[in-house]
């Protein structure tokens, strides 16, 4: 399960050679630099550590600008580690591009969801709300009852209640993959991804 | 942003007449029965054009042995053969809606180059 690092774009629609349209997400997928090769024997792992993006000098560390010069590569802005790529097949430096995904594979696609702010129960936990009509004047949103009476006199914690809702790691899977252009390092997947535009995202097959 | 309008703009279909609301237009369908391909046509007035770019669509209506029958096609979609105009009309609002309350005589849109 290979995956790779990517910028969601937007969303459009294509249509198929048979006249079909479909909702796609369109991502830009890599390139992306091998910048680490984790092992074995010296991390407990395996993984590769792979790199998107340009970062300026300026932005970095000395120890930072040291590690990239000794490694021959242009400073990456975003770095993630991705299990279950075969590390034998890979070294330091190697380029990964969308090519590694084809059309009809079904991928995950993992990122940062957009922020919504302080949300109430039935935005943020799809609780049903009250009654609109027979006397109930101000339970339209309302959560209804949250606990019991005398016993236990408190609330259980991890109770649902209101809050901050979105801005958290969210992984759509099943999403298929429509379209490869590799000239363009583009994949598009059928339907929505989490995240807004910009979002940098990981794709995993 | 330019990424995602280049993808889509090969695909937009820049063939096709200008047509606007009020318009009769004659739509070739591509139809594919089991092997076959053939073209069905769908005649009528044009009562809304919505959306743009690749996702923009438009209804026609027509009435076919008196019931009223509405067909919205993706202006883009590779499944129109061809769009003929058959006449313009004359129309005062772009959405076409209140001729589906109406029938009969009541329900005929005026010609626009009539004097």
């Amino acid at each position: 399960m290979p995956g790779m690092l990517a910028k969601k774009l937007g969303m459009t629609n294509i249509y198929s050679e048979d006249g079909r349209a479909f909702p796609v997400t369109v991502l830009e997928v890599g390139p992306c630099n091998v910048v680490a090769i984790k092992t074995k024997e010296k991390d407990g792992y395996e993984a590769l550590q792979l790199g998107f993006g340009k970062k300026k000098e300026k932005h970095l560390s000395k120890p930072q600008i040291e590690n990239y010069k000794k490694l021959k590569l242009t400073p990456s802005a975003y770095l993630r580690e991705f299990k279950s790529f075969d590390i034998s097949e890979y070294k330091i430096g190697d380029v990964i591009t969308a090519d590694i995904f084809e059309e009809d594979d079904v991928v995950k696609v993992s990122a940062k969801s957009k922020g919504k702010g302080f949300q109430g129960v039935m935005k943020r936990h799809g609780f049903a709300g009250g009654q609109r009509t027979h006397g109930q004047g101000d339970r339209e949103r309302a959560p209804g009852s949250i606990g019991q009476s005398s016993y236990p006199s408190r609330v259980f914690k991890g109770m649902k209640m209101g809050g901050r809702t979105g801005h958290k790691r969210i992984t759509t899977s099943g999403l298929k993959v429509v379209k490869v252009i590799n000239e363009k390092n583009l994949v598009l997947v059928k339907g929505s991804v989490p995240g807004a535009i910009n979002t940098i995202v990981e794709i995993k097959k | 942003m330019d990424k995602l309008k280049e993808i889509v703009e090969e695909q937009i279909r820049t063939d096709h007449p200008n047509f606007k609301s009020g318009d009769r237009v004659r739509v070739h369908v591509r139809v594919i029965e089991g092997e076959k391909e053939r073209i069905q046509i769908f005649e009528g007035n044009v009562i809304s054009i919505r959306g743009g770019g690749i996702s923009k669509t438009f209804t026609v209506r027509k009435v076919s042995s008196g019931v009223g029958v509405e067909r919205v096609f993706p202006f883009s979609s590779p499944k129109l053969a061809k769009i003929e105009v058959i006449r313009e009309g004359k129309v005062r609002r772009a959405k076409l809606y209140y001729l589906r309350n109406l029938s009969g005589k009541a329900a005929r849109i005026k010609d626009k180059n009539v004097r």
